[in-house]
């Protein structure tokens, strides 16, 4: 059975920010809400400058799951965790437990009323009818149930984020890893033109 | 006799009940995905309902991750 895990590779990810960009497109995200983010380390300094692609990473053992009051959330059969939004209550115990900050809330209203927690689906909706209007409006598309895998990693383009099949993300990143080494040859000028004893 | 038993409720509140939820417990009977999206944006070459069609795809999907298996890599 397939489990479903996200990574994010810090030696490619180059924050542009479009799985962000993608995510809010792919399910109309609300302003203010940002289901996925790009988190940059050691920002300008040469050789030391990372970023990852963050979002919810769907635990094994969900902290949010052990804390919500309401016990909205729940857990499908590829191991995503999702929330039922008609029992949330907006609390934001979830955020709090939450190691990543994966829990938004959309601030409505006058007053800014924290609204009903928001997160990453991994692109499987909700517990309404897959691919239904109402599943659409309240978590986003379905891409699971389409056949498909979550936007943010199907489109990223140096495949520093890869989404799906955790067996196969990590095979995936493991012959990649051992490919390319260790250390400068995993950046700079070796990588982008090529190692000295490769040229004619 | 009675002094086990007062001893016995008095600890029956000291145990600790599991915390921890599984998985399969708190799924609340949301549709799978392997039953398909009732909508038209369903992938081709998969036959929605075949759980193991839908992991071959979503296997297949994944591996389009995948540059070393490219042609121009």
């Amino acid at each position: 059975m397939a489990r479903m895990k996200f990574i994010c590779d810090t030696e490619r990810c180059i924050e542009c920010n479009a799985c962000a960009t993608a995510c809010k497109n792919e399910h109309e995200v609300p302003w203010g809400v940002n289901r996925r983010r790009v988190v940059t380390i050691n920002d300008g300094i040469i050789g030391q400058e990372k970023s990852v692609s963050v979002a919810c990473m769907h635990c094994s053992d969900a902290p949010c799951m052990a804390v919500c009051p309401v016990d909205c959330f729940y857990r499908t059969e590829e191991g995503v965790v999702l929330h039922n939004k008609d029992a949330c209550i907006g609390c934001g115990y979830c955020s709090y437990a939450c190691p990543f900050g994966a829990p938004q809330f959309p601030s409505n209203g006058t007053f800014g009323l924290r609204g009903k927690m928001d997160k990453c689906t991994f692109c499987a909706g909700g517990p309404e009818e897959n691919g239904s209007q109402e599943e659409f409006e309240k978590y986003g598309r379905n891409r699971l149930a389409e056949g498909k895998l979550p936007a943010c990693a199907e489109m990223c383009s140096t495949k520093a984020l890869l989404g799906g099949d955790g067996d196969v993300v990590a095979e995936i990143f493991r012959t990649r890893v051992v490919t390319r080494g260790k250390g400068s040859e995993v950046w700079g000028w070796g990588t982008a033109y090529g190692k000295p004893e490769a040229k004619s | 006799m009675k002094i086990y038993l007062v001893a016995l409720l008095a600890l029956a509140a000291c145990g600790e009940v599991s915390q921890s939820k599984q998985g399969s417990a708190v799924n609340r009977g949301d549709e799978p995905a392997y039953k398909g999206a009732h909508d038209a944006e369903v992938a081709k070459g998969w036959t929605p309902g075949d759980k193991l069609a839908w992991e071959r795809q979503v296997r297949e999907r994944g591996q389009l991750q995948n540059e070393y298996v490219k042609t121009n890599r």
